[in-house]
């Protein structure tokens, strides 16, 4: 990476997410679920929004949702990602419920809407062990 | 349940907010002291009365702040609060100095926003700024560090226009209607001298033409970051009768936090103001009809459009004809944030809150001078902190 490049923030992943993490180094997207409220959950917790159930299980999922809602950046939304912008930054409503925070990839602006349905871009970013979860339109 | 109306707003001191500081750096305890004393002057109140504290976070210490602040002052306090509702802080902590009032735990309580910047260390601190990704914490462990920040989903702007994205899907999106909120504002600024934009009149086609930020949000549509500080003393009724204003009575509030980040929002369009207000409104026994004016939070144009309709003054999705059909400006039928808002006054830190709940006072206090409301009565007020997730809901009123 070059002296002048900006450093692009990386998730430093503690024990109880680790799963996660390593689910996405292998392309899979892996999220928790709690059998006693029939609750899935994102992101990995120690105990269950709402009933605080310690029954937390990983599961594999296809990770695939809809565009619950997005803004394109047209000015970086910090100085990390200067020379990201447009940053189309993206908030998808997993199959199964939850939701996370994404950015789209391979789209066209104007094709951007939403509720359109979405899947996973896994991007090995170079150098690291991290793989980040992106989106691209499902067509 | 809730407040009899038995304490009120009795003092002021703000700063006129400034995009580039005039005067020096002050430490935050030097401005608290000095806020406190404008403040005081302006009810006719001795320090020496003083019994309670409420604050935020202070440049000079990250813990013990009300004990620091008040050894710093001088004062011996019933109350001490530090509050961490980003801008709905000062809103809270006003229905906080209200309640230990009337508890009886104290008869003068000071709220202090002092938001000038700090002379800077001759040692630089080492580590990056906390600030780095705006509200989102970066520590270790922090749900935003993992799962946000690497995605560059931080600070406010691209949180609101995915709030705004969300609202023009649901409900059609005029962004005329949008502008129109900061144009309106904007002419009560032009009627206010301490506004950072008193002199800069606007229209539509400005904030139209202005440049797209995030989408679908427009430069003119984002308060103007500026420095200031502000306070206020809330009193008891006894102290309140003999202080030199009209009180401006606390009669009703109501708080509600939902969530961090927006992506984890229960329903994004359903604010945790919809329930605050309702609160309030039962608590002071007032209608929405009886309300003369509204001095809401105003980070952007989305967040007084949906504060609108979520405080129950038009039905939810309705926000945009609503505002077609009228006049927000202190001459309007709605006023609404009749100092210009943050929008047109400038955003001093939190002090930028805090001018919601100074606005409404000096409204009911009738100290509007070229902007005032005639026979402002009632006042509706919000604070709002982080993505519409935080919300407080206050009523002031005139005897």
């Amino acid at each position: 990476m070059a002296a002048d490049t900006p450093q692009r923030p990386l998730p430093t992943p503690i024990d109880r997410t680790q799963p996660f993490w390593d689910g996405l180094r292998e392309h899979k997207v892996k999220i928790q679920y709690s059998p006693s409220s029939d609750n899935w959950v994102f992101y990995p917790r120690s105990h269950a929004p709402l009933t605080l159930a310690d029954d937390l299980e990983w599961r594999e999922i296809s990770g695939e949702g809809t565009l619950y809602t997005y803004t394109i950046a047209r000015r970086p939304t910090a100085p990390d990602f200067a020379g990201d912008e447009p940053q189309i930054i993206a908030v998808v409503e997993l199959n199964e419920g939850p939701r996370l925070t994404s950015t789209l990839v391979n789209v066209d602006e104007d094709a951007i809407e939403v509720g359109m349905r979405v899947r996973p871009v896994f991007e090995d970013v170079p150098g690291t062990e991290t793989t980040l979860l992106r989106y691209e339109p499902d067509s | 349940m809730g407040l009899r109306g038995e304490a009120a707003i009795v003092g002021i001191a703000e700063w006129k907010p400034e995009r580039r500081p005039t005067a020096p750096p002050m430490f935050t305890l030097e401005q608290w002291a000095q806020l406190t004393r404008e403040a005081l002057d302006d009810a006719g109140i001795d320090p020496s009365e003083v019994d309670g504290i409420c604050a935020t976070n202070i440049r000079e210490s990250d813990s013990f702040v009300p004990s620091t602040i008040a050894e710093y002052l001088g004062m011996q306090v019933n109350l001490a609060e530090v509050v961490d509702l980003g801008g709905a802080s000062c809103a809270a902590m006003v229905w906080r100095a209200a309640a230990a009032i009337e508890l009886g735990l104290c008869n003068v309580v000071v709220i202090g926003a002092p938001s000038w910047p700090s002379p800077r260390p001759p040692v630089p601190p080492s580590g990056l700024s906390s600030w780095r990704y705006g509200a989102s914490s970066a520590n270790y462990g922090s749900p935003q560090a993992e799962f946000d920040i690497p995605y560059g989903n931080v600070a406010q702007n691209c949180g609101y226009a995915q709030i705004a994205m969300k609202y023009g899907a649901e409900y059609g999106y005029d962004a005329e209607a949008l502008a129109k909120i900061a144009v309106d504002q904007r002419v009560s600024a032009n009627h206010n001298p301490p506004a950072v934009f008193h002199n800069v009149p606007i229209t539509v086609e400005d904030v139209l033409n202005s440049s797209m930020i995030s989408d679908p949000i427009h430069m003119l549509e984002i308060v103007m970051p500026c420095v200031g500080g502000a306070a206020i003393v809330v009193a008891g009724k006894d102290v309140a009768r003999r202080s030199k204003h009209r009180p401006a009575w606390i009669s009703g509030f109501g708080e509600r936090v939902l969530h961090k980040t927006p992506t984890y929002a229960e329903d994004l369009l359903s604010t945790a103001l919809i329930p605050a207000a309702d609160q309030a409104f039962k608590m002071a026994g007032r209608s929405r009809e009886e309300v003369d004016l509204i001095s809401v939070y105003d980070c952007y144009t989305i967040t007084v459009l949906m504060t609108i309709e979520d405080a129950g003054f038009c039905p939810r999705g309705e926000g945009q004809p609503f505002v077609r059909e009228h006049d927000l400006s202190f001459k309007g039928e709605f006023p609404c944030n009749t100092h210009g808002g943050q929008l047109g006054f400038g955003q001093a830190g939190l002090a930028g809150g805090m001018s919601h709940i100074t606005e409404g006072a000096r409204q009911v206090m009738r100290r509007g001078e070229d902007h005032q409301v005639p026979d402002a009565d009632v006042a509706f007020i919000t604070g709002n902190g982080g993505l519409m997730s935080e919300q407080v809901a206050l009523i002031l009123e005139g005897d």
